[in-house]
């Protein structure tokens, strides 16, 4: 009885149907993970060779001549640093709007549509936007509009974060602290953001590993510097930009600088994401 | 006792008049405070609609120089100020399409991997390494795809595809001509390894709400695994791949700095796909800042203008499917 089941034709070809797409789901795996293997192998290879003290100490050289990436790395972290400052409480006050006052209210449910739209919107588009804005409007290229237009890339990603965070964060806490008699923003600021702490950090990490690479809005706000310059009402060089535009030339010890400059890039990049992604582990298991 | 008396009252009149104002300013905190989360969330709305207006603006010259002809026209020639924005359409349209093509079979084939072949303990490194790709820079990719991937394609894939399809009468126009090594081609494969962790994260997660009675009902009656994912996940969680695959695409439309490496910059419509081309993204970046004249950087920005009516359309379509599929796992 069974065999005769079991070699029904109808059988053997369900099974071998069967067996075909599993296994093309395996490959298929295999395939996409082959990609970042491939890549950062590529990239190891490539950045390793070039990494040395120069590349910290020195400025980006004309070509032909030796140098490091100096320049291009602080005016990256400067950057980043003024666009995290500017976004982030940006972010961490409209995500608090949307996830405490306004849980049900009709402007949160626009906001987060139009926030979500922003989180994947073209970052082209955004570095048009801050041209037209502040380079246009000022007559020259500064480094106070690329942090801007970093900073816009900021806020959708810790006002997401923000408010999925407070969200989680169990109504009973917020009844005890109105209980005692907290006025509802010492409830937040001293009983919610300290409950979702892990989670908002998180975001705000998510949110600097996201810019950190971010090249296309720097293209023509804060354009590139060949020399030192930290004055931000100038062109400032950035990392990104350095690596497109070494990565672009003729020129190989240009081209081995770029390569360097993107393993320094991703790696931070995935440390950030890394360590975001164990606080976020931490918060969840406790 | 007269004193103590006294002393006493005084002190409460003290502690009211203290509570009043300390409740005052608590008050007064509370407002302050709701209005500025109130207006930081105002300021979500504020630069979306900064970035539409001020792209309208940017664009208004070069939008009432060549109105709608802007839309159809291929010429971009910056000597004689005639530009149109089909050849970049094209690019755009074409490498996300290339992208899609490869990306979403893959993706769903990983997701249904992780759901349900995967051992236990591998899902979570697995799901994490995908979440990696998707984090790293764009421009990595772009450096990636110049100096490695697109000689490699130059050298072994091209070559192949030419030989293999030249005698197929469509296809062989589809695939024709010298192998470049850059062009939409290669743009459209590195685009399809970007969007993939999106697309493979975002189904990943539909297939998972899947409720288990479903599919060990299924399982029950004798299905394989495959008959279980095309006829009962795949149907559930139609409506939230559709959603991922949209936002996937969404990204890949948008892309800059991948593509901008790999195209080749050709402002023309070629009908091989291994041709070099353009898409907006990679126009703007290329030529923004050497753009002279007000009409050539007009130009530029309507392109901008263009690209963002797009991507918005897409990821809309997307927001609202993945919304109203969130609204059915509520209830």
């Amino acid at each position: 009885m069974t065999g005769v089941v079991a070699n029904s034709p109808l059988y053997v070809r369900r099974r071998w149907r069967n067996a075909v797409t599993m296994g093309l789901a395996f490959a298929a795996t295999i395939f996409g993970l082959s990609w970042l293997v491939l890549i950062l192998v590529e990239l190891l290879w490539e950045g390793f060779s070039g990494l040395s003290l120069a590349v910290f100490t020195e400025m980006t050289p004309p070509p032909g001549s030796t140098g490091g990436l100096l320049n291009p790395i602080v005016g990256s972290l400067v950057m980043t640093a003024i666009a995290v400052a500017i976004g982030t409480p940006l972010g961490i006050l409209a995500g608090t709007y949307m996830a405490e006052y306004g849980r049900y209210a009709k402007l949160t449910t626009v906001v987060r549509f139009i926030n979500d739209i922003l989180l994947s919107a073209p970052s082209i588009v955004v570095g048009l936007f801050i041209y037209e804005i502040m380079v246009a409007q000022m007559g020259h290229f500064s480094g106070w509009a690329g942090a801007v237009a970093l900073a816009v890339i900021v806020v959708p990603v810790v006002v997401r974060t923000t408010e999925d965070m407070l969200t989680l964060v169990p109504d009973t806490l917020r009844e005890a602290a109105a209980s005692i008699g907290l006025p509802r923003s010492l409830m937040i600021t001293r009983v919610a953001y300290r409950a979702a702490r892990a989670g908002m950090i998180t975001g705000v990490l998510l949110a600097v590993a996201r810019i950190s690479g971010e090249t296309a809005p720097l293209l023509f706000t804060a354009l590139n510097n060949q020399f030192w310059s930290l004055n931000l009402n100038a062109p400032v060089s950035s990392l990104p930009v350095v690596i497109f535009q070494f990565a672009l030339s003729p020129y190989k010890d240009w081209q081995k600088l770029a390569w360097t400059g993107a393993l320094i890039i991703t790696l931070a990049v995935l440390a950030l994401s890394i360590i975001a992604r164990i606080l976020a582990a931490q918060r969840r298991s406790s | 006792m007269v004193d103590v008396a006294l002393q006493g009252g005084a002190m409460v009149v003290a502690t009211q008049v203290d509570r009043g104002k300390v409740l005052r300013r608590l008050q007064l905190g509370d407002i302050v405070f709701r209005n500025l989360t109130r207006a930081s969330a105002i300021t979500v709305l504020v630069i979306l609609g900064g970035i539409i207006l001020s792209l309208i603006h940017g664009a208004w010259p070069a939008l009432s120089t060549f109105g709608l002809d802007f839309l159809i026209q291929q010429s971009w020639n910056p000597v004689t100020e005639r530009f149109g924005a089909i050849a970049p359409i094209y690019g755009t349209v074409v490498t996300s399409l290339i992208a899609m093509l490869i990306a979403v079979p893959v993706g769903l084939f990983i997701a249904l991997f992780l759901t349900e072949l995967c051992p236990m303990w591998l899902r979570r490194p697995i799901g994490i390494a995908i979440e990696l790709l998707a984090g790293i820079p764009s421009i990595i990719y772009g450096i990636w795809g110049l100096f490695v991937f697109a000689p490699f394609l130059q050298q072994y894939v091209q070559p192949f595809l030419i030989a293999l399809f030249g005698p197929v009468p469509v296809l062989s126009d589809l695939f024709a001509g010298p192998p470049y090594g850059i062009g939409i081609f290669t743009a459209g494969l590195i685009l399809a390894i970007m969007v993939l962790p999106f697309i493979t994260s975002i189904s990943r997660d539909v297939f998972e709400a899947v409720p288990p009675v479903l599919k060990e009902a299924s399982y029950g009656l004798g299905c394989t695994t495959w008959e279980v994912a095309r006829y009962v996940v795949l149907p559930f969680a139609r409506v939230g791949v559709i959603g991922g695959v949209m936002l996937g695409l969404g990204r890949a439309l948008g892309e800059t700095m991948a593509v901008t490496f790999v195209i080749g910059n050709a402002h023309r419509i070629s009908g091989s796909i291994l041709a070099p081309g353009t898409t907006i993204s990679a126009t703007i970046a290329n030529e923004f800042t050497e753009a002279v004249g007000d009409l050539y950087t007009s130009a530029l920005i309507a392109l901008g203008l263009i690209l963002f009516v797009i991507t918005f359309i897409v990821l809309a379509c997307a927001r609202l499917m993945l919304m109203r599929l969130n609204a059915k796992v509520g209830t």
